[in-house]
């Protein structure tokens, strides 16, 4: 590996440095970790921490999907969370339009509550069965008392047809719907409050394969129309790379690579998303020979005591000394190309060595 | 540890309850006094009892020699004669002259036998027939039994007690005459005091076991169980049964530590002599020492036994163990 | 032992239903599943989870389950392992298992080839597993109730099973409970249960699906390499045609409790016939193609088993309903063979199938 300091003055990557987005950014996600205490004893002291998000850092600008994946564990689900402030952050920033809500009070939320809202994965447990779709999907309304034009249930009916639901079916309980319409059902209660940020958690994955192309479909046709950002979820690489514009992946609460979706999927820079790449089983069984697998070896670690400096060193069939000893920083490999590896693939020579500075100056 | 604070948060509410209740009802520490000292004593005499029992002392301090005496004895002078109460010291009953814990002693085989009878009998026929139930779901088994477990549920123990020693003892004499009063009778004469009392329990055992079965059997585990080509009857009991007890245990560890403390009910109807006979003449003579000692001997055994439960379900279920 | 277990599972009265008059022909196959119908009768009425399906399977060979929730891949495969409980579910047709009709027989003899010659993986380990018992116990318990051991040499044998299915350490691990084990090495721990008796079909019901991505690749590998130890025949029940693509020799898609394509891997995914499957095809964003602009969905969704429609179930969200004059709302369709070993259930002519596959699918895909 070529190691030697080359100064590259191109491209000045600092460590937090989010990718620098072309249009204005709607949400910014800066250093934001998150530690679960594990107490034990009577007293309940502290004896640990689960570090399920320990600092990551990116950008959302208007009109784009960024996709979160990894493995479970990983902690996308939380960082989700935690910008929605459905969990307190214990450590970063988050900043929506410009304003830091990281600290914000409850109260002063509810204003920003009506442009940030989420899709969950289970579509039948986030539904009240005895409110009919009418009372669920108007509830927003009433929550955040809103005028609306022609009364509340003029508009619920024309979110259901948004969300290509029968608009007459306004009187029926969730459990007259199937799991796709459940799903939409809760597209169009996400939807009551016009928000410009929708965190969607595996919005598909709990649904039936045709229904899943439906929901997507939805989803993308949804965000042209309104004009909508997303922070798309998953663990199902295909899914990600269909509806995303970025695509940020995980490994035990790090982001190991963020880049726009075609770089990362056709010139994959972190060893870990090389191997997630190719364990995704591929359906044409033509392929089933003449692939190259990356096959990686036991388990995640815990995210109690995750491994020194990089974390997908124990795992790593690229990992040398300094892998153990050093973390390598995000750095931008390539424009709007960030990985964290000492030893990327894919990445011109230069670049190799563009880790190496940036290692060889923590307090950078 | 824990354990040993629960019972000292139970003996000061209890302690408070049956100090602070009268003192609130208006009955006097002259009132007391008076009573454990008998017939028409004099002021002095009065007096002098009040300082020894510290009855005119706030609460929060007799209290503390009630526990002081728990853990160290205490010597109680009547005036008369000097009784030495050593530790566990319960107090001293005022209506017999004798340390409660002495009392609580002397009448503990009799409750145990009934309990432990009792106990041996609803386990035995209740998780029987809610197994049965549940694997005959719906059939004519299930449904006689869990009638007959409704009305198990629904007849209180002096009724079924008084019906049974009408008919079985006395008209039909089909057994003897219940009399029990120690580890030196013959224990089986305590059959109708088990049967009538395990009735009741067993009735509530069956359904929850059969509850709990029904359960069990839709785990996935069950299948797995099964599929892996085991017996019904292996499937069943090693790995279905096995899975239900372990609630039921916890229920089971309140219900016995309970009982221990005495069957008030059933030794009421069959007149045995036990530590709920006990309590339940000291209400009626106002013989606080000894209702107090009654209770705090409930709480010990219920206390005890969630513990021995707790520990248990470690042993039983590995998942608490290593959480 | 086998000959006297034929006899007894033949049902003449069965004959009548299946397609061909096949059902009294001893199997030639290994397994041999003939007009198998699964029912449940419910207050709502009659659920037809397995509605007359029939496949074959040879030891070491795959045959793929494909299909929707619903589509009853699951109900066949507790069917197969004869654990329908026979007070609630009707199960009619024939199921041959090395020679035993696992419907007609008397229900001991199905207990006795389960775990040995059958065997089943689950889509939960966690829940798959009993918590109170170690893994090794269980694995000592499938392995002694077929064979007439010792304790001692059946754990000897369940840490070798450990080992071979990849679990670090075995030696130590037997005496872990499964809630210690990661999701992945608690896959392999159900597997090396599964396997303990050297079965001759292994069944896997979704046995990755609970699973990241990551270990997913590891089990798939682990199923393939030990076929080729054991040689024996594996139904791989599935929702994702990725897994199914990756494994399997032959593929069954199953809608609505019927199978409507029945083809050998490569048929089923370089011309398939069915326009489920093609639906199935264009619903899943492919990592292996240029990333589509849209998705193709299929419309609507899966039937309920109750109020199965009449004629093609598939009819109500087929794309191409209006091209075979109404014949399918009324008439259901027969799996028949069109190539060699590659059956569909359609009425759609089969050249015009093959013309809508090269014009209108495969250029979408």
């Amino acid at each position: 590996m070529n190691t030697s300091k080359t100064p590259e003055p191109a491209a000045p990557a600092g460590q937090n440095a989010a990718p620098r987005p072309a249009g204005e950014a709607l949400l910014e996600v800066d250093g934001l970790g998150k530690h679960f205490p594990v107490t034990a004893g009577l007293l309940r002291r502290q004896v640990a921490a689960v570090k399920a998000v320990d600092g990551v850092s990116f950008s959302v600008r208007k009109g784009e999907t960024l996709g979160l994946v990894g493995e479970s564990g990983c902690g996308k689900s939380t960082t989700g969370r935690m910008i929605m402030r459905l969990l307190d952050p214990s450590f970063g920033r988050v900043t929506f339009e410009g304003t830091d809500i990281t600290k914000l009070s409850q109260a002063k939320l509810r204003p920003h509550r009506r442009d940030l809202q989420m899709i969950f994965q289970d579509p039948y447990s986030s539904l009240n069965p005895r409110k009919t779709v009418g009372a669920l999907v108007g509830a927003p309304f009433k929550l955040q008392s809103i005028q609306t034009e022609h009364g509340v249930k003029k508009a619920v009916q024309e979110l259901l047809e948004l969300v290509g639901l029968n608009p007459e079916h306004y009187n029926r309980y969730p459990h007259e719907f199937s799991g796709g319409q459940r799903q939409r059902i809760g597209i169009a209660r996400t939807l009551a409050l016009r928000p410009k940020l929708i965190i969607a958690d595996e919005p598909v994955s709990a649904l039936d394969v045709s229904v899943q192309a439906q929901v997507v479909n939805l989803l993308e046709d949804l965000q042209d129309e309104l004009d909508l950002t997303y922070v798309v979820i998953a663990h199902d690489l295909s899914v990600v790379r269909h509806i995303s514009d970025r695509v940020a992946v995980m490994y035990l609460g790090k982001i190991v690579e963020i880049a726009d979706r075609n770089d990362l999927y056709e010139r994959p820079m972190h060893p870990y998303t090389n191997a997630l790449l190719s364990a995704v089983p591929i359906p044409d069984p033509a392929e089933r020979a003449g692939r190259e697998r990356i096959r990686l070896q036991g388990d995640v670690p815990s995210p109690m005591d995750p491994p020194p400096a990089c974390r997908f060193h124990t795992r790593c069939w690229k990992a040398q000394d300094i892998c153990k000893q050093v973390e390598p920083p995000l750095v931008e490999l390539s424009p709007g190309h960030q990985a964290a590896c000492h030893f990327p693939e894919n990445a011109a020579a230069p670049a190799t060595g563009l880790v190496a500075d940036a290692t060889a100056k923590p307090d950078d | 540890m824990g354990a040993v604070g629960l019972l000292l948060i139970i003996s000061a509410v209890t302690f408070g309850i049956f100090f602070l209740v009268p003192k609130a009802a208006g009955v006097t520490s002259d009132d007391l006094a008076a009573r454990f000292a008998g017939k028409t004593p004099d002021a002095a005499t009065l007096e002098a009892i009040k300082d020894r029992f510290a009855l005119d002392e706030p609460v929060p301090v007799q209290y503390g020699k009630y526990i002081k005496s728990i853990v160290a004895g205490d010597t109680y002078d009547t005036g008369v004669e000097t009784i030495d109460c050593p530790a566990p010291c319960l107090g001293y009953s005022f209506r017999t002259n004798q340390p409660v814990f002495d009392e609580i002693v002397d009448r503990a085989p009799v409750t145990f036998m009934i309990a432990i009878g009792a106990a041996v009998l609803w386990l035995l026929a209740g998780i029987t027939i809610g197994v049965v139930s549940a694997l005959r779901r719906g059939s004519v088994i299930d449904r006689v039994s869990m009638g007959i477990a409704l009305a198990g549920v629904s007849l209180p123990v002096f009724f079924t007690g008084l019906l049974s020693l009408a008919f079985v003892v006395h008209r039909w004499q089909l057994l003897p005459e219940v009399n029990y009063r120690g580890f030196s009778d013959n224990p089986f004469s305590l059959l109708l005091p088990w049967i009538c009392l395990a009735f009741l329990y067993a009735a509530l055992y069956a359904r929850l076991t059969r509850a709990g079965m029904l359960e069990t059997m839709n785990e996935d585990y069950i299948r797995t169980a099964r599929a892996k080509g085991l017996p019904e009857r292996t499937v069943v009991v090693k790995h279905g049964l096995r899975a239900t007890l372990t609630p039921i245990m916890t229920v089971f560890g309140l219900d016995f530590g309970l009982l221990l403390g005495g069957a008030i009910i059933t030794e009421r109807t069959f007149s045995l002599p036990g530590i709920g006979q006990l309590a339940l003449d000291g209400i009626y003579q106002s013989d606080l020492p000894v209702v107090l000692g009654a209770t705090m001997v409930v709480a010990l055994f219920v206390v005890l036994a969630n513990l021995i439960v707790d520990i248990l379900y470690g042993v039983v279920d590995p998942r608490v163990r290593h959480s | 032992m086998g000959d006297k277990r034929v006899a007894r599972g033949r049902r003449p009265e069965l004959v009548d239903d299946a397609p061909g008059g096949a059902a009294s022909a001893p199997p030639s196959s290994f397994v041999e599943v003939r007009d198998l119908r699964i029912h449940f009768p419910t207050d709502d009425g009659i659920v037809k989870s397995v509605d007359g399906l029939s496949f074959a399977l040879e030891r070491g060979r795959t045959l793929g389950i494909v299909g929707e929730s619903g589509s009853g891949k699951s109900v066949t495969s507790l069917g197969i392992l004869g654990l329908h409980n026979r007070r609630n579910a009707r199960v009619s047709g024939e199921i041959w298992v090395g020679g035993t009709d696992i419907v007609g027989a008397d229900p001991e003899t199905v207990r006795k080839l389960r775990g040995r010659t059958m065997s089943m993986i689950f889509q939960d380990p966690l829940s798959s597993m009993h918590p109170f018992y170690t893994v090794g116990k269980q694995i000592v318990e499938a392995y002694r109730v077929h064979n007439d051991v010792s304790k001692q040499v059946a754990r000897k044998h369940a840490i070798d099973m450990l080992g071979r299915v990849g679990i670090p350490n075995p030696a130590k691990r037997v005496d872990d409970y499964p809630h210690q084990f990661s999701g992945g090495m608690r896959q392999r721990a159900m597997i090396a249960m599964a396997l303990s008796c050297d079965p001759e079909l292994l069944i896997a019901d979704e046995p990755t699906t609970a699973l990241d991505v990551t270990v997913q690749a590891q089990i798939l590998d682990l199923l393939r390499d030990l076929q080729q130890e054991f040689n024996s025949a594996i139904i791989m029940i599935t929702h994702d045609l990725g897994v199914v693509a990756e494994l399997s020799d032959d593929i069954l898609v199953m809608y609505g409790g019927r199978a409507v394509e029945y083809a050998s891997v490569d048929d089923a995914f370089h011309r398939p016939l069915h326009p489920y499957t093609w639906g199935l095809l264009g619903s899943m964003p492919r990592l292996d193609r240029e990333r589509t602009a849209r998705l193709n969905p299929i419309k609507g969704s899966p039937p309920s088993l109750i109020n199965v429609p009449q004629g093609c179930a598939f009819n109500p969200r087929c794309a191409f309903r209006d091209l075979n004059d109404g014949r399918s709302e009324t008439e259901r369709p027969e799996l028949v063979e069109l190539e060699p070993g590659h059956q569909a259930a359609c009425h759609l002519p089969l050249d015009k199938r093959r013309e809508l596959w090269e014009s209108e699918i495969r250029p979408k895909l």
